[in-house]
């Protein structure tokens, strides 16, 4: 009987654990597409940086239900489904990337940008040899920060009906369930803990 | 020929004037030895060499053709530029920080191998022991010789220094002074050297050049310094007697 019951709950977690990694891998990809590029934009323009943090602070201020619920009416981006949940989590994301990005590459000793540029060399290969490189290590912060709090945030998505492991807790709260409840958020720290692991072992590797 | 020519060059930002129309020249394979008080001008008039800057009204030429007429990629890669602490990147080892230009520039391999070892080896740090080390394993001496290294990289026809020695305890400094002297009898580049300190000047020029508040008051050789009479020149001859004799 017990044994039929944790039998189900492990076949279901295999598939929401992995409904949760799409979601978070999708919107931490998309998140970096943006963020990455627009935060060494942002680097070189004192006054977009102003705004889009500002704005990219505000949205973060926007409780992740509230955002969740206000993405369902929009057309092409909202809905119900996990396209909704990945633009809700995109958008958490950005902020951590964005302002690790720009932070990096503002953190450049400018005497180092300086004697680049009197060597001869060009935009191109001050960002990728020079500033790059030496911003690795901030951006890579950024990027775990962003993660784990998109995991942590991706339990939510199961409320505008995108799966993953946040299916058992909110099944477990309807039903006072605790084992549900475990079964969903146990995971969850764990997928964050070792992401965080693993993203923080990359960023000590490559400030060496 | 002049390798370089001033030619009433005014530099300002916002309105702030700091240099008020500099004209001399300067000739290939001499020390020019820009010498000037804190806030003289010295470090602009240099960067305008290399296009760091660009004149205001006026204009720099190199080679025959102004600075802004030349396309800047190819003016700085001729031009060989140390700065105090030497500048170098900090993720680079030694051997990548020099090679880096002749990499930029696509040179064979087994060129640029043979080029930074050479190099090293003529700023007097053993290959074997210091291409592989990053800058924060050098000592401040070490690390403005691998900059003197990686200026000469590309074999330049012009070399900027801008106070290179000024953070080096005095022991240091005389011995790169001395080296700076026995590289030039070598390779007799053109060099632009800044300093405020008039016992180097005296050492390293082949002519002083003195900027007091964004005009130039004398140019001429060594000697000829020693018997100027201008007001800001007798100044920094002070600074040299007092220490004369002070031995």
């Amino acid at each position: 009987m017990l044994g039929d019951v944790l039998q189900d709950l492990l076949e279901e977690g295999v598939q929401l654990l992995g409904e949760h990694l799409v979601l978070v891998l999708s919107a931490m990809l998309i998140a970096s597409a943006i963020a990455i590029p627009g935060g060494l934009l942002l680097a070189t323009n004192p006054r977009a940086r102003r705004w889009a943090l500002g704005l990219a602070n505000i949205g973060q201020t926007i409780p992740s239900l509230a955002l969740f619920g206000f993405l369902i009416p929009i057309p092409f981006i909202g809905g119900i489904g996990q396209h909704t949940a990945i633009v809700a989590l995109v958008l958490y994301a950005l902020l951590p990337i964005l302002r690790n990005t720009v932070t990096g590459i503002l953190g450049v000793d400018p005497v180092v940008r300086d004697s680049a540029v009197a060597m001869g060399m060009t935009r191109g290969q001050i960002l990728r040899m020079i500033e790059l490189p030496l911003a690795a290590p901030t951006i890579i912060a950024g990027l775990r920060i962003a993660t784990v709090t998109t995991i942590g945030t991706a339990t939510i998505a199961a409320a505008i009906g995108a799966g993953g492991l946040g299916v058992f807790i909110f099944r477990g709260i309807a039903s006072v369930d605790k084992i549900q409840i475990l079964a969903g958020a146990v995971p969850a720290a764990l997928l964050a803990l070792a992401a965080d692991g693993a993203l923080g072992w990359l960023e000590k590797r490559i400030s060496k | 020929m002049s390798f370089v020519e001033f030619r009433n060059v005014h530099f300002r930002i916002g309105g702030r004037a700091i240099l008020n129309g500099l004209t001399f020249s300067i000739a290939a394979g001499e020390t020019l030895v820009l010498l000037g008080r804190s806030g003289s001008g010295k470090t602009t008039a240099l960067r305008l060499i290399n296009a760091m800057h660009e004149p205001t009204s006026g204009e720099v030429l190199v080679d025959g053709k102004a600075t802004t007429a030349w396309d800047r990629v190819r003016l700085r890669r001729g031009i060989g530029y140390v700065i105090q602490e030497g500048g170098l990147f900090p993720h680079f080892t030694v051997a990548r920080n020099i090679a880096l230009i002749p990499q930029l520039e696509n040179w064979p391999i087994e060129k640029t191998i043979a080029r930074v070892d050479a190099l090293l080896s003529s700023v007097n740090l053993n290959p074997a022991d210091f291409a592989h080390r990053l800058p924060r394993e050098l000592s401040g001496g070490q690390r403005q010789r691998v900059g003197v290294a990686r200026a000469l990289a590309a074999d330049p026809a012009i070399l900027l220094f801008d106070e290179p020695f000024g953070a080096l305890d005095p022991v240091t400094r005389l011995d790169l002074q001395r080296e700076f002297l026995r590289l030039r009898a070598d390779l007799g580049k053109t060099s632009v050297f800044v300093t405020h300190d008039v016992q180097e000047a005296m050492k390293l020029a082949t002519r002083i050049a003195l900027l007091h508040e964004g005009n130039l008051a004398f140019i001429g050789a060594p000697s000829e310094f020693e018997a100027s009479t201008h007001p800001e020149a007798r100044a920094f001859l002070d600074v040299l007697n007092e220490a004369r004799r002070a031995r």
